[in-house]
């Protein structure tokens, strides 16, 4: 249930401005992915053309290839509503429904596929919760409404929310800015146990963040303000924190940036 | 008289020093607290006058003024709200169906699905069309309406006649089939322009995490905009339902204005608080007029009861509104 991604010459545009260019890499399954970079340099835009949420904004499009096994997700004739279901999201500020449940947002994805028996959609939101490391705090108040969580609950029941369908790949964006550093621990070792199971991506600007839970990391930059953003270097996440090939990276990692 | 003062509050002096500032503070404060008050003091007053009015006329009645159909204060002194309080109630509810299910669709295609020039400019003309004063809506159904209306009705009473809405020996365009109609095209507007300013509220992060999840647009809209926007949508339904119910002029120019209750919509029958005041008013006796009076009051009373209770459907389901996250 974990899949590979390819990308190769990815372009993403907002209207007429390049936000990302010649974007090419592999992202291997069962492992987690992590880019770095300074802000504004296209790391959620890109997160975004792989899951095709990067079209829900108007004007914005996507030029190049995204493989999923193989499989062209810009290909005609695929869905974009297939596409996110198989590649679930996590985004920056925990964003629960706010008009329902706990037990309802676990839900949410689920009952958009199909009509399931009540007591195996109970299963299911047991399982997700477990999954993500909430049913403990939440199993006396399934009922209760989501938003009544604190924000690190908020952002563990987005992504029950998000491997309740089963997803191939998880993509998260800075899943912890919004966080204090106890949810933020919580969260990096739910990744951890997660990508035995998942093909994980994770946008962070926190590269300690970044060093104790990838296995590869993608450093995006970009030439100069309102240049479009490019992968400087992509590499094993203990040899670009160790022995980057690239000066940017390394002062980038470093510290001495800009 | 506290103008000086809070003008020399507001002024750059005063912000500097901490006692100008708290006696520019206070001086809002007496200045909200007498609007208050004063707001108060007037529908007080307003209340009083009205139902000093109405008494005597109560005391003269000869029938049971809450359950008695025939309304004749002049003459016989023998009236009752029954039949007109059924009649407003109807007729609005019946709007309130027919209109609030298409303002919801307008503004919905307006807010989600219109391209953005389209949406300007249906958004604009909706604005517009809020903005009709009745009476010209009234006009057009008496001229256009009443007499093209008896098709459709034929319709539904020859196919849907086993439905005792639409029951009856013989159809007529002046009925409350007709005055609904004319009601809902009325407040169709004001709904719309409220829901979709209450859609476009949703916020994109929730309409974005049901469209990560993998749902087409249409359940998007289901999952994160309808729930968020129910309690606006519920408002605007009920600013609707308070307009149908207190519309005067086109349901007076509508209504046959018989007495009598009837759930029979299509034939020539209705009437309502308001039509009643209008066509009675004029050559009311002192009775007559503390009659209509006292109908006006409970018009009144009817709309408070059916604001609270919306107001409870939405304070039920509070803490799921949003409005904390
Ligand atoms: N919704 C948008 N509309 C237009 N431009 C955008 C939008 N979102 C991001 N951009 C632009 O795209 C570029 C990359 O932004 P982003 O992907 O958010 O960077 P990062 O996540 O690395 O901070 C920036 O120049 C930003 O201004
Ligand atoms: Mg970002």
């Amino acid at each position: 249930m974990s899949k590979q991604i390819t990308v190769s010459g990815l372009d993403a545009y907002y209207g007429s401005h390049k936000a990302i260019e010649d974007v090419s890499m592999t992202i291997e399954p069962r492992s987690v992915t992590a880019f770095i970079g300074p802000s504004g340099c296209g790391k959620s835009t890109f997160l975004r053309t792989l899951n095709r949420m990067h079209e829900v904004i108007p004007g914005a499009r996507v030029e190049g290839k995204v493989l999923l096994d193989g499989v062209d997700l810009y290909g005609s004739g695929v869905e974009p509503v297939s596409v996110r279901r198989s590649i679930g999201m996590v985004f920056q500020r925990p964003n629960p429904f706010p008009t329902m449940s706990i037990y309802e947002n676990v839900a949410a994805g689920l009952r958009l596929n199909r009509r399931m028996p009540r007591s195996q959609t109970d299963e299911v939101v047991e399982e997700s919760l477990r999954g993500a490391n909430l049913w403990n705090e939440v199993k006396d108040r399934l009922n209760k409404p989501g938003a009544g969580l604190s924000g690190g609950q908020q952002q563990r029941l987005c992504i029950a929310r998000a491997i309740a369908v089963k997803p191939q790949v998880l993509l998260m964006d800075e899943p912890c800015s919004a966080l204090d550093p106890i949810s933020t621990l919580a969260i990096e070792d739910l990744i951890t146990k997660l990508k035995q199971e998942y093909t994980i991506v994770i946008v962070t600007h926190n590269m300690q963040q970044a060093a104790r839970i990838s296995d590869r990391t993608a450093f995006f930059n970009l030439a100069a303000q309102g240049q479009p953003g490019k992968v400087i270097e992509m590499d094993v996440t203990t040899r670009m924190f160790t022995s980057p090939s690239e000066k940017a990276t390394e002062d980038y990692i470093t510290g001495r940036f800009g | 008289m506290t103008a000086p003062t809070s003008t020399r509050a507001g002024g750059p002096a005063a912000s500097r020093s901490a006692p100008g500032r708290t006696r520019g503070e206070g001086a809002f404060r007496y200045l909200a607290t007498g609007a208050g008050i004063l707001v108060l003091v007037i529908m007080a007053a307003i209340a009083v006058f009205l139902v000093v009015e109405a008494v005597p006329a109560l005391r003269a009645n000869e029938g049971d003024f809450l359950t008695e159909v025939i309304w004749d204060p002049n003459g016989s002194h023998t009236f009752g709200i029954a039949a007109l309080a059924f009649g407003t109630v109807l007729s609005s509810l019946l709007a309130l169906v027919m209109a609030v299910p298409v303002a919801v669709g307008v503004a919905l295609f307006i807010s989600h699905y219109a391209p953005r020039r389209l949406a300007a400019a249906l958004g604009y003309v909706i604005d517009l069309l809020a903005a009709v004063p009745s009476v010209v809506y009234g006009l057009w159904g008496i001229v256009f309406l009443v007499p093209f209306i008896t098709g459709p009705e034929g319709f539904l009473n020859e196919y849907f006649g086993w439905i005792p809405l639409f029951a009856g020996e013989s159809v007529a365009g002046r009925s409350m089939f007709t005055a609904s109609v004319i009601l809902a095209v009325m407040i169709l507007p004001i709904i719309a322009a409220i829901s979709r300013e209450v859609f476009l509220q949703v916020p994109k992060s929730h309409e974005e995490a049901a469209l990560a999840l993998g749902a087409t647009r249409w359940e998007m809209i289901r999952m994160a905009v309808l729930p968020f926007g129910r309690p606006g949508v519920i408002s605007a339904a009920m600013l609707g339902l308070g307009r149908a119910m207190g519309e005067t002029i086109a349901v007076a120019l509508i209504l046959p204005a018989t007495f009598g209750i009837s759930f029979q919509i299509l034939t020539a029958q209705g009437n309502s608080i308001a039509a009643n005041i209008a066509n009675g008013f004029g050559e009311a006796t002192p009775i007559g007029r503390g009659a209509l009076i006292a109908s006006g009051l409970v018009l009144f009373a009817i709309t408070m009861v059916m604001n609270m209770a919306a107001r409870l459907v939405v304070a039920r389901r509070k803490e799921y509104s949003g409005a904390g996250a």
